[in-house]
């Protein structure tokens, strides 16, 4: 329960710091830290318009989108409390919901019929595939090592190894920091503050939503991104107590805002046809880890 | 002589430029231009003349600074081969004169409607059915685009034809804009309208264009401009051309989401919008240049202004373009996207900055020049590639060698002198202004009545070829790649459209 209510506070403040990075950065003031939630409030206050080419499929895509990320979230663990919905295999659980949302937003995006929306969706579609075994070959090696196969056990267990698992913790960061930007769109790979259809990856896709499925789509956007930084904070904080744990989790999510705040101010998007290739490199690095495991349980012959 | 030899900005009688048949004239023009890469058609159009259209076209000499002016007389509606079948530059020319004469090029590729013009002669074409290039494919995908703009700039069409990501074609529908700006010019009497009507024919180019319009109507009154006003056009030439390249760059960064290189070009650009405000009380630098006068004198202190300002700017640009010149992401966006082949850019005609980042040595400053270049010595900025990193890098040239110059020219201000009293235009002439504004070359030209008003006024903005330049350059490559492209060119709807 703790780490819901942790993951759905972090979520207020996350985007709003991105944003207030990047417009530091450029020399601007910048909205308030709460402003993309006042806007999400807003959304939600408001009807919503439906394209007349579309069917029931793009009406109850975001609720669905929405809903699995919140089912996502139920079974991230924080440090020794498990998650609402912990249980073995709930890290295959975890990502095939979270694939579920993404497969209904594709077909709903799909269904508007417009071109952009099936470019956006066929690139987000492949960016998943490729991002897809870079995860589960981080959290397979992570199982191995610690014999166990839920994240809270998994999670509990790494702490209990040798100093090289922390190592593994370091490389596990990068590699779901990076999934995590691919997941929520942002840049190296998506640019989310753009206006051209052509280039957008996620923007694309939820052209055609208004109102209150809008306002589902960019929570559920916020959560994610607090969700797997849930999993990085997890890596490190183990065992620790909770008055330590807690504030180390709102850190952590602070500095992973301001990474991303700084990344995308200091540096241009990939071209479209890198990005493959820069989330393959993250299941090479997943298969590093995985070779790690194996040495530290001696496992080559 | 089946032509009329002539330098910019002079008015000969309409009378002077010989007529001849239109084989001899086919034969003619193609046959200058195809001999010589140093030469040009900067201007091929047709007016009414009784109940016939009498052809003009003149073709400009780079290497000896002359233009040759040839005339043919044709029926209305009537069929004629085409310049295009031999060269590719007469292209866009042709499709005018299709539009709006209904004369049928017979061996031209494909006569599709340029804008629309309100007095076109089939009044059955219109926007709605303009006859896309199409396919029949299960693996090819269309994707159009407009006319509204993401960003809600201009309103333009475009249509891709996609493998996937790739783009295969694209086909710019354009129109949108017409105003119809060239009919208004004769309308208009009062020459403060017409310098209006010239300011807006592409907003992004004011100096540019009015200019060249103030050029025609001066050597149509047979005025000569002062030495004072020629100085302050060229120094408002060459600080709209910082300006715009200035926010150019700011706009490619936005467009790789490079935040920092947005920002900072986008503040750089301010300081010089807002030195035109100082100037003349307008950023775009609206109601600066007028016919026959120098209305806002050059002054020391304004000297003394706009030297501080662009210390203040030369320091802060140069590191903001090392900055972004060596970054890896951006320069992986820039290199090898959207390039035009020397081959490609010489034989659709491009011209200005965008044809000179291709390695076509096009500028007018240099071949016909005009205002104080003659002084200044220009030598024109030439790029091999092509690509989109030859266009940025253009701009970055440019705006370092128009400092330049402007810290050339406010070293030694000239004396104002008495304003020209007005006169009246010439009757029955001719008069051809080129003009290279930021984008390219600028040509206007103008056929005087015999009451002493406007009878034709031609207008070919840069955008008129360089468009067809965008749409090879996007060719094979990624879709995503498009705005960058785009951008690299910022081509005019409106000085397209007029």
């Amino acid at each position: 329960m703790l780490s819901v209510l942790l993951i759905t506070t972090a979520a207020f403040f996350f985007t709003g710091i991105i944003v207030r990075v990047k417009s530091m950065a450029s020399g601007r003031k910048g909205p308030g830290i709460l402003q993309p939630v006042y806007d999400v409030v807003r959304l939600f206050r408001k009807g919503v318009v439906y394209s007349e080419t579309t069917s029931f499929i793009f009406q109850i895509a975001p609720t669905i989108y929405f809903a699995s990320v919140i089912m996502a979230m139920l079974v991230v663990p924080f440090g020794q409390s498990s998650g609402v919905l912990g249980f073995n295999g709930d890290f295959i659980f975890f990502a095939y919901i979270l694939a579920l949302g993404k497969f209904f937003s594709i077909i709903a995006a799909m269904d508007t019929g417009s071109s952009f929306e099936g470019m956006g969706a066929s690139r987000e579609a492949l960016y998943s595939m490729f991002a897809e075994p870079a995860f589960f070959i981080l959290m397979g090696s992570l199982a191995l090592l610690s014999g166990h196969t839920s994240f809270q056990e998994i999670f509990a267990a790494l702490h209990i190894g040798s100093q090289i698992s922390y190592a593994l913790a370091a490389l596990a960061t990068f590699v779901i920091l990076m999934i995590a930007m691919i997941e929520s769109s942002r840049m190296p790979i998506d640019d989310p503050k753009t206006h051209l259809e052509l280039t957008m990856i996620h923007e694309v896709m939820i052209l055609d939503n208004s109102g209150f499925d809008l306002g589902l789509i960019l929570s559920a956007g916020f959560l994610k991104f607090t969700i797997y930084g849930a999993l990085i904070v997890n890596l490190f904080i183990g065992v620790i107590p909770y008055q330590y744990a807690i504030p180390a989790f709102f850190a952590i999510q602070f500095l992973l805002a301001i990474t991303i705040g700084l990344i995308e101010s200091f540096m241009a998007r990939f071209r479209m046809s890198h990005n493959p290739q820069f989330i393959v490199v993250l299941t090479s690095v997943s298969l590093l880890i995985f070779f790690g495991v194996l040495l530290i349980l001696q496992k080559f012959m | 002589m089946h032509y009329l030899t002539i330098k910019n900005n002079q008015s000969v009688p309409v009378s002077e430029i010989p007529e001849v048949s239109y084989n001899a004239f086919l034969i003619l023009n193609t046959g200058m231009v195809a001999e010589n890469s140093e030469r040009h058609c900067v201007n091929y159009f047709g007016y009414k003349l009784g109940d016939k259209i009498k052809l003009i076209c003149c073709i400009a000499d780079d290497a000896e600074h002359l233009i040759y002016v040839s005339s043919c007389l044709v029926e209305v509606g009537s069929e004629h081969a085409s310049f295009t079948a031999k060269l590719l530059c007469f292209e866009k020319f042709e499709r005018e004169i299709h539009e709006n004469f209904g004369i049928q090029f017979t061996d031209h590729p494909w006569l599709k409607p340029v804008r629309y013009a309100h007095d076109r002669f089939d009044k059955n074409q219109n926007i709605s059915n303009y006859p896309f290039y199409s396919i029949d494919s299960e693996e090819l995908h269309e994707v159009g685009v407009g006319p509204i703009h993401a960003g809600v700039i201009e309103p333009g069409h475009f249509r891709f034809i996609c493998n996937g990501e790739q783009i295969l074609h694209l086909e710019i529908q354009l129109g949108y804009q017409h105003r119809g700006i060239e009919k208004l010019f004769i309308e208009k009497k009062k020459l403060n309208q017409l310098t209006t009507l010239a300011e807006s024919i592409a907003g992004d180019t004011t100096v540019g264009h009015t200019v060249a319009f103030a050029h025609i109507w001066e050597s149509l009154c047979g005025i000569k401009s002062t030495y004072d006003t020629a100085f302050s056009r060229t120094v408002a030439l060459e600080l709209e051309r910082i300006a715009i390249h200035t926010g150019d760059l700011s706009a490619v960064c936005t467009d790789i989401a490079y935040q920092l290189g947005s920002s900072v070009f986008g503040r750089l650009r301010t300081p010089i919008v807002n030195f035109m405000q100082e100037w003349c009380g307008n950023r775009l630098s609206k109601g600066l240049i007028r016919p026959g006068k120098n209305k806002f004198p050059f002054t020391k202190s304004l000297a003394n202004r706009l030297s501080e300002l662009l210390d203040a700017f030369e320091a802060d640009f140069t590191e903001m373009n090392n900055e972004l010149f060596s970054l890896p992401s951006a320069l992986s966006r820039f290199e090898r996207t959207g390039v035009v082949s020397h081959e490609d850019a010489s034989s659709i005609g491009a011209v200005g900055m965008a044809a000179r980042a291709c390695g076509v040595s096009r500028d007018i400053r240099t071949s016909h020049p005009y205002g104080l270049y003659p002084e200044l010595n220009h030598e024109p900025i030439i790029k091999h590639h092509g690509d989109v990193y030859s266009r940025v890098q253009i701009r970055k040239s440019e705006v370092i060698q128009s400092i330049k110059y402007l810290r050339k020219l406010i070293g030694n201000i000239p004396e104002i002198s008495e304003p020209v009293a007005n006169q009246a235009i010439g009757k029955d002439l001719f008069s051809i202004s080129l003009v290279e504004g930021w984008r390219g070359e600028i040509c206007h030209c103008a056929i005087s009545n015999s009451e002493g008003g406007i009878k034709h006024y031609k207008i070919k903005d840069p955008s008129f070829h360089n468009w067809l330049a965008l749409a090879l350059a996007v060719r094979n490559n990624e879709i995503s790649d498009f705005p960058i492209c785009n951008k690299s060119f910022n081509l005019s709807y409106c000085g397209h459209d007029l």
